[in-house]
């Protein structure tokens, strides 16, 4: 009982977290949008192995590059997520904006670790070897890095206000980073295919639809994923916060 | 007091008592000979070789020392104690920044200066080119503004010998693939070698700026 009530203090200690309503609305959102990434995915993998044509060229493999590309856009997006959340939170100084950043860092370093092996198993059958010191595939591995130096620097340093500063910062550092390790790695060697979506005729149509249902779908796992991990964070807060109220 | 004697009375704290116990300048400059030994006999260098690898083991001996001598920036303060006093102080943050920023400049600094003669016998390279000393100069600023911020970071952990060189390496890339380029193009004259001073020069300049404004979010207590 005492516990219980404890408990009550601390969800309303925390402004705006932890109302009921919150607490009923958000499973439906998150019900809707795992209903709709499921559905999702069922069709994306239709449309990528069944109703997208084969490439003339690179044969089946080319495949994978329906699951690449929206790996590798989240992976972006994950760290865009990231910066904005700990901008969010230097302003406001909210730990939502701190949940959203943590969650947002750890979805991301999966999507960018899958961007990577979908990218090295096209390139050994394209290229013919796993891995090239490309602009991309380097910034994308930087990218990598600087995901895991983010989530070990949180990890060493708790949950406290002066790691969610921290890792606001790196963020900050990183995002600005990142284009500026590109344009040097371009510059000293490049290799990987540009982009040929956006080129009219340079691809047929079947598969531009293919793509953009995948990156619909992943985008929506995505924001399924988020929402379930921004619980989890939340969750581990208020769980460490009860226990260090009862020690 | 004014923002410059600010950084300077902070700065001279720094090589008092740096110039007392000598221990970083010691441990960083045999670190960087020890390294460039080290790859000698790694790369087995030959008259050949010699222009393709020369420069990589001058930068990476450069970065090694420096991360050495960066996490003690912090870390030394906030062991002594002394770094609740430094932020007690009636002095803007920014100044801290830039006085840790100059010390760290400062002490990897003299270790180049010894580094590089050594290194010019040790590989038997003439190096002193008019444009070296900006290369090193933008090389070391690129590499010491990124890491007196997350030396920072790192001293507040538990893990800070580990954490400055995995939270560090990945961002200073692109000073590392600047210097070496630029440093190899003084070797071995290339044609069409893109701006790399200039891209350092944008690293440091974007970087410090930067820097000096989150520095405050880092150090908050």
């Amino acid at each position: 009982m005492a516990l219980a009530k404890r408990e009550a203090t601390i969800e309303q200690r925390d402004a705006g977290i932890g109302t009921k309503q919150r607490e009923t609305r958000l499973p439906i959102a998150s019900l809707i949008l795992g209903m709709l990434s499921l559905i999702g995915m069922m069709v994306s993998i239709w449309m990528i192995f069944l109703y997208a044509p084969t490439d003339a060229v690179q044969g089946q493999p080319q495949r994978i590059f329906y699951f690449h590309v929206p790996l590798a856009w989240l992976a972006m997006l994950g760290f865009g997520i990231v910066t904005v959340a700990g901008i969010g939170y230097l302003l406001k100084r909210d730990e939502r904006w701190d949940w959203a950043a943590r969650a947002s860092a750890e979805l991301g370093a999966v999507f960018a670790t899958l961007t990577l092996i979908t990218g090295s198993i096209w390139g050994k059958t394209t290229w013919g070897t796993w891995w090239t010191w490309d602009a991309r595939l380097t910034t994308t591995l930087i990218l990598w890095f600087i995901y895991i130096g983010y989530l070990m620097l949180r990890s060493y340093m708790g949950r406290t206000h002066a790691s969610a500063r921290a890792g606001a910062v790196l963020a900050i550092i990183g995002i600005v980073d990142v284009p500026i390790i590109y344009e040097s790695v371009n510059w000293w060697r490049t290799l990987h295919p540009s982009a040929e979506v956006g080129v009219a005729g340079a691809l047929p149509p079947s598969v531009v639809l293919t793509l953009m249902v995948s990156l619909t779908t992943f985008t929506l796992l995505f924001s399924f994923l988020m929402i379930q991990l921004y619980q989890l964070q939340r969750a581990q807060t208020l769980a460490q916060r009860l226990r260090a109220s009862i020690e | 007091m004014t923002f410059l004697a600010q950084v300077l009375a902070i700065l001279w704290k720094d090589i008092r008592c740096e110039l007392r116990s000598k221990q970083t300048w010691m441990g960083m400059g045999l670190f960087a000979l020890l390294v460039l030994v080290i790859f000698n006999f790694a790369f087995d260098l030959r008259v050949d070789n010699k222009a393709a690898i020369a420069p990589g083991v001058l930068w990476v001996a450069f970065v090694f020392a420096s991360l050495l001598g960066l996490g003690r920036t912090i870390a030394a303060e906030r062991e002594k104690g002394s770094m609740d006093r430094l932020l007690l102080c009636p002095v803007d943050r920014k100044a801290i920044y830039l006085a840790k920023l100059l010390g760290n400049l400062l002490f990897i600094g003299v270790v180049e200066i010894v580094a590089l003669p050594v290194f010019a016998a040790l590989f038997d390279v003439s190096l002193f080119a008019g444009t070296l000393l900006p290369i090193v100069l933008l090389g070391t600023l690129g590499i010491a503004t990124v890491g007196t911020l997350f030396s920072a970071m790192a001293a507040a952990t538990r893990a800070r010998e580990l954490l400055l060189p995995v939270l560090v390496f990945p961002l200073i890339v692109p000073v590392v693939i600047s210097a070496v380029r630029a440093t190899g193009s003084l070797m071995v004259p290339a044609l069409n070698e893109p701006p790399w001073i200039g891209l350092m020069a944008a690293f440091d300049i974007i970087f410090l700026s930067i820097s000096m404004l989150t520095f405050e979010f880092v150090i908050e207590e």
